[in-house]
């Protein structure tokens, strides 16, 4: 990791690193019982970004995001914010809000004072305060709600009030824990659309912190996903959907199979794995080829059902059929016992379906990878 | 006017139940008359009597009791003459009440706050020591004081030892003594109210205070004191109210020459043998803390109604 505010090579951008953290580790505890929360993370986040942490509860996504606001201090490394190193700065000195799981409102206050209150910490005068607030509101609809309780607002209304009254100090980064958590479905799809779209107008670097890898696909620009307090994986949600590196990932985003097989060699730039049925087959590599054993990835769409004699990659027998309205999912048992789900999309016409048939599938060339 | 739309029947079970209520109200109200209202009402009763030569009073009905609380009636020609001395009493004893609230929400704003910062577990030991002091009678805690206030007590002793002081202070028998003692001895009464608020606080309100550029003492004035605010006041009426009216404290401590209202008004029962003057400087003392009381209650209500 070099040391400067750098470019970011991975998609050809050379937008400045909003936050950079270096060598990041935070421990909980002291001695025998300390739990490591965030181990030695090295991460550049870039200016107007929608960068997202991924990852299951305990992972340390949370950690990561208080020690950006400052709630937490390093055990170790360094946190630099535009450049500038922010380690040591208390969260008030600090140019970053947060939006908090439970938006954390004060409930003294009205809806105006929430959003107003720090423009007034900063000392901002309470005329350009107030237009600010408006503007704020008006961003968010609520307006009609300047003077209310915030005990009096839905659920959904309160999220935005905690998010109006984060934006409002324009500050360099926004966090936010987990803010849809509490929100019920249809009002969550709304607000990742709403909160996408904010990001987009106001310019700011939004850093998102959620365990939805679905929510996390639709809204990020990139995503780190994280586990035991590492992270496994950062790239665009493209890349880690298609090119999981690692198991944990390919796993936890999206339906996957993942099968156990064992490395045969290289040829070309495919690796050829051997599964535990015997059957053999050419494999994307992750770059990093182990040799030995290792398991290869297929996403339930990149197979289907073989059809008029094509010779089938893999054979397995019937289990169960789940019909998805636009595809059928089938449930395989494989000769080496596992299991493989398939989406077939087309028309099932001249394939028997039957409980128990033995069906051949075909895969979608370079839809299987090699996870280290 | 619903009495037409009821039946007979429905009219005797609601009666029937009005009763039941009433007999099952009787414990509470009888208590509540016998232990509150009947010795008010002898107090008051008292108030307007004449002082018996040897105590008690003699049934003859007369203001004069009031009227001696701002005025002296001249021994020669009988003409009144306003005289300060209950008043000032009065003045020391509402100053001293109420810098030793002050004190007490001083010193007791970062106890409670501090433990209501503690780990769950460790809470219930803080609280504990709080309430240690009530193991032990008034009196007996007064009188260590006492020894700690004293010219050779701890205080002078050590601050001398360390040599900030060359001659002892001398605390004992004076406003400040009797300050200090007011303040130990109502402390608790405020520790406790500040921290069921603040046990309540949802400490990531203070987080969010800090995210949005309030500092250590903004976070403290725009969050958790409003925030905190019902037990603060809880806490003030606690330690005022009674310290207006202590008795012991000042007897002690103020050696009986800095007297406050209690004080006065055990010695119109005792030595001055006038129990109407005595009864109608407690009524006096009640109505200013009712008053004061009602101003609170009025102003709050108001700001609740403002804001909706």
């Amino acid at each position: 990791m070099t040391s400067d505010t750098a470019k970011a090579p991975e998609d050809g951008t050379t937008r400045r690193s909003m936050i950079s953290a270096r060598e990041l580790t935070k421990m909980f505890g002291q001695g025998e019982s300390a739990v490591t929360a965030l181990d030695n993370v090295d991460i550049k986040i870039r200016e107007n970004e929608f960068f997202t942490l991924l990852g299951p509860s305990g992972c340390g996504k949370t950690t990561l995001l208080r020690l950006i606001a400052g709630f937490e201090l390093p055990t170790s490394g360094t946190i630099e914010l535009d450049g500038q190193d922010i380690t040591a700065l208390p969260p008030h000195v600090r140019p970053v809000n947060t939006v908090f799981q439970n938006y954390a409102l004060f409930p003294h206050m009205t809806v105006s004072e929430n959003i107003g209150f720090g423009l007034k910490m900063l000392g901002k005068p309470s005329g350009e305060a107030d237009n600010r607030v408006k503007q704020m509101l008006s961003l968010v609809q609520l307006e009609a709600m300047a003077n209310r309780r915030t005990d009096q607002l839905s659920g959904g209304q309160q999220q935005r009030v905690a998010l109006a009254r984060a934006l409002a100090p324009a500050p360099k980064v926004l966090l936010l824990d987990e803010p849809l958590a509490a929100l019920d479905l249809k009002l969550r799809k709304n607000m990742q659309i709403e909160l996408k779209s904010l990001q987009a107008e106001t310019g700011i670097t939004f850093i998102f912190v959620t365990h939805d890898q679905e929510e996390a696909l639709t809204m990020s620009d990139r995503i780190a996903v994280m586990r035991d307090g590492q992270i496994l994986q950062i790239g665009t949600p493209k890349e880690i959907y298609d090119k999981p590196t690692h198991r944990f990932v390919a796993d936890f985003i999206g339906d996957i199979n993942i099968l156990e097989a064992e490395v045969e060699g290289a040829e070309g730039d495919q690796t050829r794995v051997r599964l535990k049925d015997g059957t053999t087959m050419l494999a994307r590599s992750t770059g990093a080829d182990t040799q030995g054993h290792c398991a290869v990835a297929l996403r339930p769409e990149s197979i289907r059902v073989a059809q008029g004699g094509e010779a089938p990659a893999l054979t397995g027998q019937l289990e169960n059929l789940v019909y998805m309205g636009s595809a059928h999912n089938l449930h395989l048992r494989l000769g080496s016992g596992e299991e493989l789900v398939v989406r077939h999309g087309g028309s099932t016409d001249g394939i028997d379906l039957s409980p128990g048939a033995q069906v051949g599938v075909v895969i979608a060339p370079g839809g299987v990878r090699v996870l280290a | 006017m619903t009495d037409t739309s009821l039946t007979l029947a429905e009219q005797e079970s609601r009666r029937r139940r009005r009763q039941t209520r009433r007999a099952l109200l009787a414990p509470a109200l009888i208590i509540i008359l016998t232990i509150s209202i009947m010795p008010l009402g002898i107090t008051a009763l008292y108030s307007f009597l004449t002082p018996g030569t040897y105590g008690g009073v003699l049934w003859e009905f007369t203001p004069n009791a009031y009227v001696q609380f701002l005025f002296e009636r001249d021994i020669f020609d009988g003409t009144l003459q306003f005289n300060d001395s209950y008043l000032t009493i009065y003045m020391r004893s509402i100053g001293l009440a109420f810098g030793a609230t002050i004190g007490a929400l001083l010193i007791g704003f970062p106890t409670a706050y501090f433990i209501a910062t503690k780990p769950r577990e460790q809470r219930n030991f803080w609280l504990f020591l709080i309430t240690l002091p009530f193991w032990t009678n008034l009196l007996i805690r007064t009188y260590a004081m006492l020894l700690i206030l004293r010219d050779e007590g701890l205080i002078n002793l050590s601050l001398m030892g360390v040599g900030v002081i060359e001659r002892p202070l001398s605390i004992l028998y004076t406003d400040t003594a009797v300050f200090i003692g007011l303040i130990y001895t109502y402390l608790p009464f405020m520790v406790l109210p500040l921290y069921a608020s603040l046990e309540k606080l949802d400490f990531r309100l203070v987080e969010a205070g800090y995210d949005l550029y309030a500092n250590r003492f903004q976070v403290l004035r725009h969050i958790i004191a409003p925030i905190a605010k019902p037990g603060i006041i809880a806490g003030c009426i606690l330690v005022f109210i009674p310290g207006l009216g202590a008795y012991i404290t000042p007897a002690l401590l103020g050696g009986g020459k800095k007297l406050m209202i209690g004080n006065m008004i055990a010695i119109q029962f005792g030595s001055s043998r006038n129990w109407p003057f005595g009864s109608a400087a407690a009524l006096i003392l009640m109505a200013l803390v009712v008053i004061a009381l009602l101003i609170y209650a009025r102003s709050v209500s108001k700001g609740a109604r403002a804001r909706g």
